[in-house]
């Protein structure tokens, strides 16, 4: 029985990953979930956080800040806007994330202020996590 | 007729330059397959980034909560006078043969024709290039350029600020349609200036049934939220296509100009050749007849 799913992550200027998991966790706007093999077909945008494929090759993780995952029974595609596989996580990348999020909160038109905020909020929970 | 020395400098300058066109030739030709490798490494992303917008547009385009850069301002529907956005992408650097006058050919046809029809048209340029062979026509028309004079490397970061901006400008009410122009790449010796709307977006027409999937949060929702992704995204595959045909075109055109200063070469050394061989017969035809004088 196929109980792997294939997992890609691309982004807009290369493909990051491409193995099988057995499960992958994903920061979707509405709360963490989790995709195994034989989840129904789903759609879902992610908010800044740790997306990780746990496979028979071992664990992947890596720091995404936006975009969509495409889930199906057998396959699961994200999307990022950027991925930062999380060995490479620095105090300076994530020092810029946030400085960014704040910039982007500061420009914001008023409708999207709250999600602006809420990316930034995303954001800084990142970095303290990242720091333990 | 000029004299041997002159001849031999001249020579000596074509033969520099050459040189010059060669190398100019050698580093386009590898700054092209860079430029290629990161064409083909963005396309699996923009590929799912339409194929998901198109699902949705599909399912949701109709109803009246479609967002606006799908469903547009509306203004083409209250009156004819629509605003329209032109965004002009161009090279930063020339002697690139024909890369940039293509282009700039076909957003003045397209001007032309939008003015005709009584429209507002509005030119945003990326690239130095483009900006100053439209100043003259439709220097009253610019409203912004975006300088890529410091960019090394094209990524997704500078597609996103190009897209800020044109949102910017979107959500102030500065225009109703917008257009991209840029070459696509084809081949090293073919690139095809091509106009692309991107604002009101018109998803690509898609067979896949989108209504298989569950959405979270809800599918405006996640419209609304790629929707600028997708603007974005197609702006930086332009940009990369863009990169890609310019160091394309780059390579023919100095590849031309090398031959041109081979086949210079070898007329100015005939010529060279001939001169020097007329003055040595008239210095014998001189000494001769000086001989039978005696």
């Amino acid at each position: 029985m196929a109980n792997t799913l294939q997992f890609d992550l691309v982004s807009p200027e290369r493909k990051l990953a491409s193995v099988q998991a057995t499960e992958v966790q994903i920061p979707g706007a509405e709360g963490d979930m989790t995709a195994m093999a034989g989840h129904v077909a789903t759609i879902t945008t992610l908010r800044p956080g740790i997306l990780k494929a746990i496979g028979p090759q071992g664990t992947q993780a890596f720091a995404v800040t936006g975009g969509f995952a495409e889930i199906g029974a057998s396959s699961v595609t994200v999307l990022a806007e950027r991925a930062i596989p999380v060995d490479d996580l620095s105090g300076t990348v994530l020092d810029d994330l946030v400085k960014e999020a704040r910039e982007l909160l500061a420009i914001a038109p008023e409708d999207q202020k709250a999600h602006a905020e809420m990316v930034l909020s995303d954001v800084l929970a990142l970095r303290s996590h990242a720091k333990h | 007729m000029p004299s041997l020395k002159d001849l031999k400098n001249r020579i000596t300058s074509v033969k520099n330059t050459r040189k010059i066109t060669k190398a100019m030739q050698m580093v386009a030709a590898a700054k092209l397959r860079r430029a290629q490798e990161a064409a083909e490494a963005a396309r699996p992303y923009a590929d799912r980034m339409n194929a998901v917008i198109a699902g949705l547009a599909a399912s949701v385009g109709g109803s009246n909560g479609a967002p606006r850069l799908l469903a547009g301002t509306g203004a083409d529907k209250v009156h004819l006078l629509k605003v329209h956005l032109l965004v002009v992408m161009t090279s930063e650097r020339g002697l690139c043969g024909g890369f940039n006058t293509t282009i700039v050919r076909l957003v003045r046809a397209k001007a032309n024709e939008l003015l005709a029809a009584g429209k507002t048209v509005k030119i945003l340029t990326v690239g130095k290039k483009g900006r100053e062979q439209l100043r003259r026509d439709f220097g009253d028309h610019f409203v912004g350029h975006v300088d890529m004079a410091e960019v090394k490397r094209v990524g997704y970061a500078n597609a996103q600020d190009i897209a800020r901006e044109i949102f910017a400008r979107f959500e102030a009410g500065e225009f109703d349609v917008a257009t991209i122009f840029f070459n696509r790449f084809q081949s090293v010796i073919s690139q095809i200036p091509t106009a692309q709307q991107i604002i009101p977006a018109q998803p690509v027409e898609t067979s896949e049934v989108s209504a298989l999937y569950d959405y979270e949060p809800s599918e405006e929702a996640i419209l609304a939220d790629l929707l600028p992704r997708g603007v974005a995204t197609q702006i930086f595959t332009a940009l990369l296509e863009n990169g890609a045909s310019e160091q394309g075109a780059r390579m023919s055109a100095m590849d031309n100009a090398t031959r041109n200063a081979g086949d210079m070469i070898n007329k100015l050394t005939i010529q060279y050749n001939r001169s020097r061989q007329a003055a040595i017969t008239k210095e014998l035809i001189e000494i001769i007849s000086g001989a039978e004088a005696l």
